[in-house]
C-alpha cells in the first residue's frame, strides 16, 4: 500500500513525539523527579504510531504498564502527561494514577493498567458499546507478549470472536515478560498462533517498521466495521530499556549483544533512512520535526515542575460518581 | 549461631532450609527462578535446586495458585507465588473457593499443605493497584490461614511453620521492610503460627499493629516513653488465626487500646479487633477502642497524597493521647 507523504510524516511525528517523552521521563527517574515504577516504550514506538494513525479520535485504546506511548501515539498531549508523571494537580488523572494507570478519555485512551492482561476485556467492553451503538468506532488492545498467557486475554479474545465485535487486539511481543524469555512462559513461538483458536484472523507483522504496522491497523480496522469481528494483529518488537527503569546493557536476563543487534533496527531511524533513499522527505524535515518537538518536551517538562501538588482534600475526591437522588 | 540478615533474606532461607529438608516442597511464580523473584525472595534457589523445583511460571495467576492447590491435593508441598498481594485478585478463585475449602467440601479426605507468598503494603508511589493492604479480605474467608511478619527473625520462623503447616497460608511480605535488618539464627526454627509477640512492654496503653505499621508504633512508643508515657506493641504476626488472648490480656492491664492498620479502617482488620476486645475486656475499657487505619479511597499514586493516607507517627500519636485523654475508671 502507498501512503502520502502527510500520512507518513504523521506517523514519524507520533514516533518521534513517544521518544522524546520517553527519554525525558527516563532521565527525570533517574533525577528521582518521578515517583514510583517506570515502564518504558523505547523501542517499540512504530506498533502505537502505525495502530493509532489508523485510528480516530473516537476509536479507543486500552493500553498496559507500558502505556505511556499509546497515549502519546493517540494524542495524549506532553504537559498533562508530564505533569501526572510528576503527581501533579494538573496531570490527566490529578496525580491520582501515575505513570500505571495514565489516562486520557477525550482521546479515546482508556487507561494504561497495572495488572497484566487487565486491557483485553475492557476494550471488549468498549468494543461491544461500539457495536450496540452501531457508531462506526473501534477498540483497539494494546498488550504484551506475555499477558496472552494470562485467562483474561483468552476471555476477552473469545468473547470477542463469539459477538463478533469491532476489536483490534494488537500484541506487542518484545519477547520478554519482565525478566523472563518468552520461551520459558509458552511453547509456541508466535502469539499469532492463538488466533485460529478464537477464529479470528491473525497476522505478524515487523514491529521495527511503523507502514507495515499502520497497513495490517487499517485492514483489521476495515474487517471490525464491515461487521467480521477482530483480528489479532502480532508486532515482533523489542523494549531498548530494562522491563522498568532505564539501564539496557548489562542485564541478567538478556546480552548486549542482543540489544544492540534490536537498536540497529531502531523504528524511527530505519524509517528516517527509507523515507531519504525514496526522495519523500529530507534530513533537514526530519531534523525540524526533532527540534519542534524537543522545544515542546522542555517546554512540558516546565509545565509540570511548576505545577502544584495535589491538595490532601483531593484524597477522598472520586472514590464515587454522583448519582442523582442517591446518598452520598 | 545468630548475625544480621535482611527480611528478604530470612525469608530466602527458611525456604531453602525447607527445600532442602523436604523433597516435596517446589516453589514456582513468575520470574522467581533464573531472575530470583523481583523482590530477591527466591535469589539463588534455582541455581541451587534446579528448574524441576523452582519454576518460572507464565503470567497466569490463576493457574499459579491452582498448581498449588493440585499439587498439594496430589502430595506435594507447594509454595505459590504472587508478586504483588494487589494481583491475589486475579486468582481470587482459586484462593478463595478451591484452596481454602477443598478440605471441608471434601469432608476433610483432603489437604492444602500449600504457602502462598506475596508482597503487600504501600508507601512507594506504587499507586492504586500495586500497594494494597488486602489482609482482612483473605482473613475473612475460613480455611485461610494469613500471616504478616514485621521483622527478620519472625520471617524466618513464620515461613518455616508456613512451609511445615497442612493448610493453605498467605505470607504477607511488607514491601518497605524488604531491606531491614535483624538478628536472625542460622539453623531451621519455627514460630507458631497464630502466636502473637509484644513487641515492647508497656502499661497505660496497648497498640495491637502489625507489618511495617507495627515498626512505626514501636518508634511512636519509644518517643512516648520519654513522656512518661508507657506503650505496649503488641503484633498478632499471625492475623488469621488471630491471637486474642495475648491482646485482651495486655488490654486488662492497660485499659486503653488502639489498633493501627494500612488497610483502609472500614471493615479493616480493626474492626475485627476492636469487637473482640469489647466483646471479652468491655469491663477493663477505659476508652473506646481506637483506630488509625487508610481513608475510603483507593491508594493514591501522589506521594504527598499517599503520604497523608497512611497512618502517620503524628496519628498514631494522637491517637494514643486521644485515648488516654479519657478519665480511668
Ligand atoms: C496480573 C499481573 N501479574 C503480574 C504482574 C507483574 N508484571 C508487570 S509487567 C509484567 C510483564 C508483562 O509482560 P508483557 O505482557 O510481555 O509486557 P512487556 O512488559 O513486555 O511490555 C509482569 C509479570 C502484573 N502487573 N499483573
Ligand atoms: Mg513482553
Amino acid at each position: 500500500m502507498d501512503f502520502s507523504t502527510d500520512v507518513l510524516m504523521d506517523m514519524h511525528r507520533r514516533m518521534v513525539r513517544i521518544r522524546l517523552f520517553e527519554e525525558a521521563a527516563g532521565q527525570l527517574a533517574e533525577a528521582a523527579k518521578l515517583p514510583g515504577f517506570l515502564h518504558l516504550y523505547v523501542g517499540q514506538e512504530a506498533v502505537a504510531s502505525g495502530v493509532c494513525a489508523a485510528l480516530t479520535d473516537e476509536d479507543q485504546i486500552t493500553s498496559t504498564h507500558r502505556g505511556h506511548g499509546h497515549l502519546v501515539a493517540k494524542g495524549g498531549e506532553f504537559k498533562p502527561m508530564m505533569a501526572e508523571l510528576m503527581a501533579k494537580s494538573t496531570g490527566y488523572n490529578k496525580g491520582k494514577g501515575g505513570s500505571m494507570h495514565i489516562s486520557n478519555l477525550d482521546v479515546g485512551m482508556l487507561g494504561a493498567n497495572g495488572i497484566v492482561g487487565a486491557g483485553a476485556p475492557i476494550a471488549v467492553g468498549a468494543g461491544f458499546a461500539n457495536k450496540y451503538r452501531d457508531n462506526g468506532v473501534v477498540s483497539a488492545s494494546f498488550f504484551g507478549d506475555g499477558s496472552t498467557n494470562i485467562g483474561a486475554f483468552h476471555e476477552a479474545a473469545n468473547m470477542a470472536c463469539a459477538l463478533k465485535l469491532p476489536v483490534l487486539f494488537i500484541c506487542e511481543n518484545n519477547e520478554y515478560g519482565e525478566f523472563t524469555p518468552r520461551d520459558k512462559t509458552m511453547a509456541i513461538t508466535d502469539i499469532v498462533d492463538r488466533a485460529a483458536g478464537y477464529g479470528m484472523p491473525g497476522v505478524i507483522v515487523d514491529g521495527m517498521d511503523v507502514v507495515a504496522i499502520h497497513e495490517a491497523a487499517l485492514e483489521a480496522k476495515k474487517r471490525a466495521l464491515a461487521g467480521d469481528g477482530p483480528s489479532l494483529i502480532e508486532a515482533k518488537t523489542y523494549r531498548f530499556y530494562n522491563h522498568h527503569g532505564v539501564q539496557n546493557l548489562g542485564l541478567k536476563y538478556r546480552t548486549d549483544d542482543e540489544v544492540e543487534v534490536w537498536k540497529q533496527r531502531d523504528p524511527i531511524f530505519t524509517f528516517e533512512d527509507r523515507m531519504i533513499e525514496a526522495g519523500t522527505a529530507s534530513r533537514d524535515d526530519f531534523d525540524n520535526v526533532w527540534a519542534e518537538l524537543r522545544a515542546d518536551i522542555a517546554e512540558a517538562i516546565q509545565f509540570a515542575e511548576d505545577s502544584p501538588v495535589p491538595e490532601v482534600d483531593q484524597i477522598l475526591v472520586d472514590v464515587y460518581s454522583a448519582t442523582p437522588g442517591a446518598a452520598s | 549461631m545468630t548475625r544480621k540478615i535482611g527480611y528478604v533474606q530470612a525469608f530466602n532461607e527458611a525456604v531453602r532450609q525447607e527445600m532442602a529438608a523436604n523433597e516435596d516442597v517446589f516453589c514456582a511464580g513468575e520470574d522467581i527462578g533464573a531472575f530470583g523473584g523481583v523482590f530477591q525472595s527466591y535469589a539463588g534457589l534455582q541455581k541451587e535446586f534446579g528448574e524441576r523445583r523452582v519454576v518460572d511460571t507464565p503470567i497466569s495467576e490463576q493457574a499459579i495458585i491452582g498448581l498449588g492447590v493440585g499439587a498439594a491435593v496430589a502430595g506435594l508441598r507447594p509454595i505459590v507465588d504472587i508478586m504483588f498481594m494487589d494481583f491475589i485478585a486475579v486468582a481470587f478463585d482459586q484462593i478463595i473457593n478451591q484452596a481454602a475449602k477443598v478440605k471441608y467440601m471434601f469432608g476433610g479426605s483432603a489437604t492444602v499443605p500449600m504457602t502462598i507468598t506475596t508482597g503487600g503494603g504501600g508507601g512507594l508511589s506504587a499507586a492504586a493497584q500495586h500497594s494494597q493492604s488486602l489482609e482482612a479480605l483473605i482473613c475473612h474467608i475460613p480455611g485461610l490461614k494469613v500471616v504478616y511478619p514485621s521483622n527478620p527473625y519472625d520471617m524466618k520462623g513464620l515461613m518455616t511453620s508456613c512451609i511445615r503447616e497442612n493448610n493453605p497460608t498467605i505470607m504477607i511480605k511488607h514491601k518497605r521492610l524488604l531491606g531491614m535488618q535483624g538478628e536472625v539464627p542460622e539453623e531451621p526454627y519455627a514460630i507458631p503460627l497464630g502466636k502473637a509477640n509484644v513487641l515492647r512492654e508497656g502499661t497505660d496503653v496497648t497498640i495491637v499493629s502489625w507489618a511495617k505499621m507495627a515498626n512505626d508504633c514501636v518508634d511512636v512508643a519509644d518517643k512516648l516513653a520519654s513522656e512518661g508515657i508507657s506503650v505496649e506493641v503488641i503484633d498478632p504476626r499471625t492475623m488469621q488465626p488471630l491471637d486474642t488472648e495475648t491482646i485482651i490480656e495486655s488490654v486488662k492491664k492497660t485499659n486503653r487500646v488502639i489498633v493501627v492498620h494500612e488497610a483502609v479502617r472500614f471493615a479493616g482488620l480493626g474492626a475485627e479487633v476492636a469487637a473482640q476486645i469489647q466483646e471479652e475486656a468491655f469491663d477493663y475499657l477505659d476508652a473506646p477502642v481506637g483506630r488509625v487505619a487508610a481513608p475510603f479511597s483507593p491508594v493514591p499514586f501522589s506521594p504527598v497524597l499517599e503520604a497523608h493516607y497512611q497512618p502517620s507517627p503524628e496519628k498514631i500519636t494522637d491517637a494514643v493521647r486521644s485515648v488516654l485523654a479519657r478519665p480511668g475508671a
